[in-house]
């Protein structure tokens, strides 16, 4: 295999894409302004021209319709990857993502299955204001038959991507505009990631540290500035978040004895409460402190960019909860 | 709870009569005369319909059957008429009220029962009960319990249809029934529009039953004349009597060959009359007395066979033939419902996901999802 080459996220899910179209026939690509406009974020950049209208489809603005249309379609054995625009535009389509997608193939007696791929881009952080803000991931994440997978480097996007367009179940792809343009090695040829994989991106042995999607680089820049203190932080960049893998995790804390969960999203109900309890049940034992959760202020995320800062957790916030933890075991390097 | 009112007469502005007896203007893809064989067996089929359906009643009023229970009767013609135009090689999605659709398509009454008992022989192994009647082998892709949630994966499948081929007499069509209530909602519109605007091969079927639950239809549609709503989106609609299998069959007919060889996407509206509340456990009286005669006088089953008895189709003696084995088959068919084992707790997790997965979070209530 030749050197990886270091390309952006964005270039990664559009490498992604365009293999897949070319691989199988059955794959296309459907959403608001993906063709013509080469979609709100680029992402489907140059497919049109390639591929054509009929791989390529321009949706009208009715995520219901043709979130729907994508059930169907896979049903008949297609793979559609649709495009939701932002994550919180799949509130309108949530009937046929959770009562359809999520539900066809058990409820029909595993008859038939729905090879489909919604990809869109979470989370705030843009002055977007509370309606364009959300991390609503979590609510599907609590749904059976759904998977959702939230990369955070482009290696993994390439790698998530390209096996939740090659599953045969309805697959969440988690994107974050604010990693769209960041780079990373990204080998050559074929990568298919098994989703439901978390992955120790960090070795540490005093803390484990746990996050996802763009919650991840805010976790490394604070986890190394830890280690120019001799204080050794293990990462664990859950990767999927629906089937979570939960070993990887426990595992990480059986050996740290200390857990803190950074994650964008709201902290009620939130994946950190969900790590947490796992902890709880996986490695009470190994425990030295109670197990902290980084996450937002429970608001409407506001526009104005100070209210905007103040609610949403940042590598201070994600300090000081670590050196807490640290403290409240007696920890002394 | 108010005094009931009669209902509107269906079409007041047009005049069209709601029940008339007559052949859909259309008038194309009309049969040749039909054969006595062909007559009898709609007649049989909607009798099997209409026994099967009284006896999941009678089956939901003594517990053997849960959950919500959605019956056909008095929509025997349009279920027959509807599977009659419907052909082998044609995707057929419904709404939850999809019994006799799934016995006509041709799925076993036994087998339809098992699924009402939620057993292991049930047409989906016991997963779906009553509103969700799927067959793949049949390409009968689901009965569905959100109103009008089969709308949009219905219309994905006209497009896949026409992804992968080109339009022709015998090419692939897509049928998606739904009730008059679903003509109201959100994706009832997305869908007509993408149809429209992509030229799919779907016809939809908007069974009119005149009730959407307890609210009639000019109490919920601004445009009580439901085969006009495709006028928005450029698909045209046509209203039949739907009491009459031969009108449906032949305006479904020529609604599916639009759908195949143009690909126009159509809209088919059949009147009818339910004969029951809107599950087996309503009582429905929000329903004028003068109603429920008038339904009685239509009841499109013995309206069939009066035809079919003057057309010298169906004597005596057939016709008791014909419910005798009616009758055996709905008897059997509760027999091996209760026969059939129920579905046993370690297959609980069996269909979770199509694919193998790796960390599932199998576990059974109380169980820790982690050992320690």
């Amino acid at each position: 295999m030749s050197e990886p080459r270091v390309i952006t996220y964005r270039q990664a899910l559009q490498e992604t894409i365009r293999a897949e179209l070319e691989r199988d026939e059955n794959v296309f690509v459907m959403g608001e302004e993906i063709g013509v406009f080469e979609g709100s974020y680029k992402i489907t950049a140059g497919l049109l021209k390639d591929f054509g209208p009929k791989r390529i489809v321009d949706t009208p603005i009715s995520e219901e319709g043709f979130v729907g249309a994508a059930v169907g379609a896979a049903m008949l054995g297609l793979r559609p990857i649709v495009e939701i625009m932002t994550l919180n535009f799949s509130l309108i389509a949530i009937d046929q993502i959770v009562n359809h997608a999520a539900k066809i193939y058990g409820m029909f007696g595993g008859q038939s299955s729905v090879p489909m791929v919604i990809r869109t881009p979470g989370g705030g952080g843009q002055q977007l204001a509370a309606t364009h803000s959300q991390n609503l991931e979590v609510w599907y994440a609590h749904i059976p038959g759904m998977k959702v997978v939230a990369p955070s480097t482009p290696a993994d996007a390439k790698a998530l991507l390209t096996a939740a367009i090659r599953d045969d179940d309805p697959v969440l792809f988690l994107e974050n505009l604010a990693l769209y343009n960041r780079k990373g090695e990204v080998p050559d040829g074929e990568l298919v990631a098994e989703i439901g994989r978390a992955a120790v991106v960090k070795a540490g042995t005093d803390l484990t540290l746990v996050s996802y999607s763009r919650g991840m680089v805010t976790a490394l820049e604070v986890a190394n500035a830890f280690d120019e203190e001799g204080i050794s932080i293990e990462v664990v960049d859950l990767r999927s978040l629906r089937p979570l893998d939960r070993e990887t995790f426990c595992d990480s804390v059986r050996k740290t004895s200390r857990a803190v969960i950074f994650e964008d999203d709201m902290l009620s109900y939130g994946v950190g409460a969900e790590i947490a309890a796992t902890i709880g049940e996986g490695a009470f034992d190994y425990l030295d402190a109670p197990v902290r959760r980084v996450a937002a202020a429970e608001v409407p995320l506001p526009y104005a960019k100070p209210l905007e800062l103040a609610a949403l957790p940042d590598a201070d916030d994600l300090t000081r909860v670590i050196r807490e933890t640290l403290d409240a075991s007696g920890f002394r390097k | 709870m108010a005094e009931p009112k009669r209902r509107e007469k269906a079409n007041p502005q047009t005049g069209a009569q709601p029940r008339s007896r007559t052949k859909p203007a259309s008038g194309a893809n009309q049969a040749p005369e039909d054969s006595p064989d062909t007559l009898r067996g709609y007649y049989e089929q909607m009798v099997l319909v209409r026994e099967f359906e009284l006896k999941a009643g009678e089956m939901y009023a003594r517990a053997k059957i849960g959950g919500y229970c959605h019956l056909n009767l008095g929509e025997e013609a349009t279920v027959v008429g509807l599977m009659a135009a419907l052909q082998p090689q044609d995707y057929l999605f419904t709404s939850y009220r999809d019994h006799g659709y799934a016995i006509v398509r041709g799925m076993e009454p036994r087998r339809v029962m098992a699924e009402l008992f939620g057993r292991t022989d049930g047409v989906v192994g016991g997963r779906g009960g009553s509103m969700h009647m799927f067959d793949s082998e049949l390409r009968m892709l689901g009965g569905y319990g959100i109103v009008g949630g089969q709308l949009p994966p219905a219309t994905g499948a006209a497009l896949a249809i026409a992804y992968r081929s080109e339009p022709a007499p015998d090419a692939e069509a897509v049928m998606c029934i739904l009730g008059d209530g679903a003509t109201n909602i959100g994706a009832f519109h997305e869908s007509l529009n993408l149809a429209g605007l992509w030229k799919l091969p779907i016809v939809y079927v908007i069974v009119n039953n005149q009730l959407g639950m307890g609210t009639s239809v000019d109490r919920a549609s601004a445009e009580p004349d439901l085969y006009k709503r495709g006028a928005a989106y450029r698909i045209p609609g046509e209203r039949v009597n739907g009491d009459d299998p031969i009108v449906v069959r032949d305006a479904a007919l020529a609604a599916l060959e639009r759908a195949r060889v143009e690909r126009q996407p159509m809209i088919l509206e059949t009147l009818s009359y339910r004969l029951r509340g809107h599950s087996v456990v309503d009582p429905a009286k929000y329903r004028h007395p003068d109603d429920v005669e008038e339904a009685k006088q239509n009841d499109p089953v013995p309206a069939f066979r009066a035809r079919l008895a003057e057309q010298g189709v169906l004597d005596d003696a057939a016709e008791e033939q014909l419910h005798k084995d009616v009758e055996q088959t709905v008897a059997e068919a509760v027999d091996f419902a209760d026969a059939s084992p129920l579905p046993s707790e370690e297959e609980l997790f069996e269909f979770s996901y199509a694919t193998e997965v790796a960390n599932m979070p199998n576990a059974y209530p109380g169980e820790p999802v982690m050992a320690r």
